[in-house]
């Protein structure tokens, strides 16, 4: 392969010993390949192993030529329809029993060009004259030479126009040209309603901005990458909370789908993730409430249920459970049987005073075992589990007794059955002092 | 706002409905047979049993694809369904408000309950399964034409307007006729109603608030007990 040839080349004695040594090599590798149809990478893959079928055809493969035929190269001239001129070149020609092949050579189809549309002096001073008079007869003559010269590639025509003008301003024209020439010529409105350059015509406005977002995201930094991604996930996760209001919203939501990467850096809207968790649960709140009003009517079970989403937001999934943990300890309804405002009030209120017991167990405990470090004990052991109310049943302060309504007979779900273990009231065993 | 000028909005004025869904269920015992073993009324009513057509346009309820017309439309009320069949499945429950109440309609969905929680007991045909839920629908930025329409109405809680605020005569006159058929106090299985009082849910919040608060106050004083403690440890004297 490589080494005999490149030696051959340049003409080098070939060392007997390397001679050998690639003989030996390449009927090793020879054998490897061996198996017929298929790439020796392929071959490792499958485990050395010959596939049970043939996995290609054998005669989709190269054949050698049949022996009937004699084919010989012969240096032709060539006749292409590309060319418009008359230049006579030569090639080597594969010819087939001294047949010359016929037909147009073989490339030549791929001769396209684009169809710029060539306008009369008439034409252009009844439809095309620049109505904000920045583009003379002559410019607009260039440019459309240019245009067909190189094939409607904007680049290459603004830099080869005599006169500076941005690429965008250049397409803006021409296209506005072809677009005129083709309303004034054609016979009806409806053919061209498919033309593309009627059906989508250039902006070039939308082009620049374009081009200077894709220029954005390309310069953006390393840094700047990341703050992104970070905002982006705050979005996201704001305008899933906001899901419901989203579908009736009013057009003065904040609107967050700008928080595209053209402008990273003025996303001054957000709240910044360094917000303390209190300070994001007030907001939480007022922004769920806010979008409970855009929906201009709900239930008050979802209402409910989003206030406490909107307190639960700012916490992880642990300390929900211990507060539905602990709200069941306490006898209270997880969603409360008869929600009327007030219980929906209070039930919320209780919520939010559970996180705060918690997570002023949570800093007890933490105080308490710094204390411990210093060497002396906290006046209070540890309540079991940190379930405060687990082994106490709750007394209502006072018996309750259930009043019956009136020509209630049936057995209809009541809002609430107290267990029996409710009736006497206990003390609280959590540790007094 | 997509609202006219003419119907001006407060803020922080919500109206509620109190409303009760569910469902009644009735086994037909003798009668039953395979695809009928019960007869059952899916609704909606007022929780007090008053006429929530002021507020209600109508009720859409959507069955079981294998029922005749499964959309059932309820323009008037009592806004229910009443039905036979075998099966246990999730109704959709849609309701359409007045022009002046709101535009978008709200759903709700109810589960229909055939048979009886405790698998073991016999079915009998004198008590019939009922299952029904408590919610309320809450607008929370009525129009001023809503609000003078349906001040006073019993199926609803107003809110307190501020002072000084004076709402216009209502333009409609209440049809007395109209407004007693649209209650349900007398409808026939009004026996079965289940009355939903709020009392006791608030008295067991309270309580269980209480007992929250004690706990923080307690903790609370234990926490700034420690660190006082913590603090003579640091100077080094002795607690």
């Amino acid at each position: 392969m490589g080494g005999t040839d490149a030696k051959d080349i340049l003409g080098l004695p070939k060392t007997p010993l390397s001679l050998t040594q690639e003989k030996k090599s390449r009927p090793q590798k020879e054998s490897h390949r061996k198996p017929d149809g298929i790439s020796r990478e392929v071959y490792a893959l499958t485990g050395g192993v010959a596939p049970l079928m043939p996995s290609i055809d054998v005669t989709h493969l190269k054949r050698p030529p049949p022996h009937d035929e004699k084919v010989a190269w012969q240096w032709l001239p060539v006749k292409s329809s590309a060319r418009k001129d008359d230049l006579q070149l030569y090639h080597w020609v594969r010819v087939v029993n001294d047949v010359p092949p016929t037909g147009d050579y073989s490339f030549a189809k791929y001769n396209k060009s684009v169809d710029v549309l060539k306008y009369t002096d008439d034409e252009y001073e009844n439809h095309l004259t620049d109505p904000v008079s920045v583009w003379t007869k002559e410019e607009t003559d260039q440019l459309f030479e240019l245009c067909e010269r190189f094939d409607l590639r904007f680049t290459v025509i603004a830099d080869r126009f005599p006169l500076s003008r941005t690429v965008e301003e250049l397409k803006d024209r021409y296209y506005s040209v072809t677009r005129a020439l083709l309303r004034a010529r054609a016979q009806s409105p409806a053919e061209l309603a498919n033309h593309p350059l009627i059906k989508e015509p250039y902006d070039m406005t939308r082009d620049r901005e374009r081009k200077r977002a894709l220029s954005m995201v390309l310069s953006q930094s390393r840094h700047q990458e990341k703050k992104d991604a970070e905002i982006l996930a705050e979005a996201k996760r704001i305008t899933e909370m906001r899901l419901a209001a989203r579908r009736a919203a009013e057009p003065d939501v904040p609107a967050n789908e700008n928080i595209g990467s053209v402008s990273p850096s003025s996303n001054s809207q957000l709240p910044a993730t360094a917000v303390a968790p209190s300070t994001l649960t007030m907001a939480d709140y007022a922004s769920t409430l806010a979008s409970l009003r855009m929906l201009h009517v709900y239930l008050r079970t979802y209402g409910l249920e989003q206030m406490v989403q909107a307190a639960s937001s700012a916490v992880g999934l642990r300390t929900i459970k211990r507060v539905e943990q602990t709200l069941q300890d306490l006898g209270v309804n997880l969603k409360p049987k008869v929600p009327t405002k007030t219980v929906c009030d209070e039930h919320l209120e209780l919520r939010k005073e559970i996180l705060t017991l918690l997570n002023l167990q949570k800093q007890y405990k933490e105080s308490e075992g710094s204390s411990h470090r210093e060497g002396t004990y906290a006046a209070m052991p540890d309540t079991p589990k940190d379930r405060v109310f687990a082994s106490e049943p709750f007394s209502f302060g006072a018996e309750r007794p259930i009043k019956k309504e009136p020509k209630r007979k049936g057995p209809g779900r009541r809002s609430d059955t107290p267990s029996p273990a409710h009736k006497r009231p206990r003390k609280l065993k959590a540790s007094d002092l | 706002m997509t609202k006219s000028d003419e119907k001006k909005k407060l803020k922080d004025i919500e109206i509620s409905v109190p409303l009760v869904y569910g469902n009644i269920a009735y086994w037909l015992g003798k009668k039953a047979s395979e695809y009928q073993s019960h007869k059952w009324t899916v609704y909606v009513r007022g929780a007090t049993n008053e006429d929530i057509s002021v507020v209600i346009k109508k009720v859409v309820f959507q069955l079981h694809s294998s029922f005749n017309n499964p959309t059932r439309v309820i323009e008037e009320p009592p806004f229910e369904v009443s039905e036979s069949g075998w099966g246990e499945f999730e109704i959709a429950i849609t309701l359409h408000f007045h022009s002046d109440v709101c535009d978008k309609p709200l759903s709700l969905y109810h589960h229909l309950k055939l048979y009886p929680e405790d698998e073991s007991g016999p079915l009998t045909m004198k008590k019939p399964v009922v299952v029904e839920h408590y919610d309320e629908i809450v607008f929370p930025d009525p129009c001023e034409s809503f609000l003078a329409r349906v001040q006073n109405h019993p199926a609803l809680t107003f809110p307190r307007l501020p002072s000084g605020y004076n709402l216009p005569a209502p333009m409609q006159v209440d049809d007395n006729g109209k407004k007693k058929r649209g209650d349900t106090k007398d409808h026939s299985l009004g026996q079965w109603f289940t009355s939903f009082s709020e009392a006791d849910e608030l008295l067991q919040l309270a309580a269980a608030r209480q007992q929250v608060q004690a706990h923080i106050a307690k903790l609370r004083r234990q926490i700034s007990l420690l660190e006082g403690q913590n603090q003579t440890i640091k100077t080094g004297s002795d607690p």
